[in-house]
């Protein structure tokens, strides 16, 4: 279904790590720690700044994939893996995108399922991938007949 | 305070257990992620879908079982943090954020996390790996 979408990507977006979306974000996810959001706690910390939450590259845009067509409901989202090689900093300006990584089928209870792995890139201005967000997302046997696919 | 290196293969950190998941707690999550699904925040829209009601966001569990982390952020950071989703998190559900040291070195904690709630069901279950600074 989705095997020929594999090694597919989009073209990378700026995205900025904005103060006011990590203190939101942080609130959220009920972990107000002021690292998070209080400049002179950043200052203080290892960091010399303050720093985003781990989930938070939920809230930035990875560009569209072209070709890669997904339903509008229904999808299981089964996995999430973070990947970072340092925190992110508050402020700093990220290149993120978007790529299938793979596409896989399973017979199981419930009827076939697909399996849809997207990871989701951010790379710092000189190019260097900063953390890598893999969502497996699941697509079960009603989801394929709406779609006719 | 404890340090993070100071907790043994077997050892959990402190549990945290959450007030009641709700509708204003999706409202906000919907608000701050982008995730405007209405599977998370309208009841009839949620029933629409198949479901008995209004569903917690996955990620909003995965996001407040970080937290267990984030007062170590002097002595290192969480490099590698993967979940799988194992059951739906409902309203008035009360969910538990649990971490247990699996393996450990100089460079590294691994542990496996998971959020539980009121029935002592995994409702996300996984991994962390604490990178430790020098």
């Amino acid at each position: 279904m989705y095997q020929h979408d594999i090694g597919k990507r989009s073209a990378k977006v700026k995205n900025v790590v904005e103060r006011g979306a990590v203190k939101k974000f942080a609130e959220a996810v009920g972990d107000p720690n002021p690292i998070y959001w209080d400049e002179e706690t950043g200052k203080r910390s290892r960091y010399g700044r303050n720093i985003a939450p781990p989930t938070f590259p939920r809230v930035f845009d990875y560009g569209v994939i072209e070709g890669l067509k997904l339903p509008a409901k229904g999808l299981i989202h089964g996995e999430q893996h973070f990947h970072y090689e340092r925190p992110l900093f508050v402020g700093e300006e990220l290149y993120c995108y978007a790529e299938v990584k793979d596409y896989y089928e399973k017979q199981s209870s419930m009827g076939l399922l697909g399996f849809l792995v997207i990871a989701n890139n951010g790379e710092d201005a000189d190019g260097n991938l900063i953390f890598t967000s893999t969502s497996t997302i699941i697509i079960n046997e009603a989801v394929r007949k709406a779609m006719s696919v | 305070m404890t340090t993070i290196r100071e907790w043994q293969v077997g050892q959990s950190l402190p549990d945290v257990t959450l007030a009641p998941v709700s509708r204003l707690d999706l409202i906000k999550y919907a608000g701050a992620s982008g995730d405007y699904n209405p599977i998370h925040t309208i009841d009839e829209e949620a029933k629409k879908a198949g479901l008995p009601g209004i569903i917690a966001h996955g990620m909003w569990t995965m996001g407040n079982l970080a937290k267990l982390f984030t007062s170590y952020y002097e002595e290192g950071f969480v490099q590698d943090y993967f979940v799988r989703f194992q059951s739906m998190v409902f309203l008035n559900d009360v969910i538990t954020l649990k971490a247990t040291v699996k393996e450990k070195d100089d460079k590294a904690i691994r542990f496996a996390v998971a959020a539980v709630n009121q029935h002592g069901k995994e409702v996300i279950k996984g991994e962390a790996v604490f990178s430790l600074y020098e």
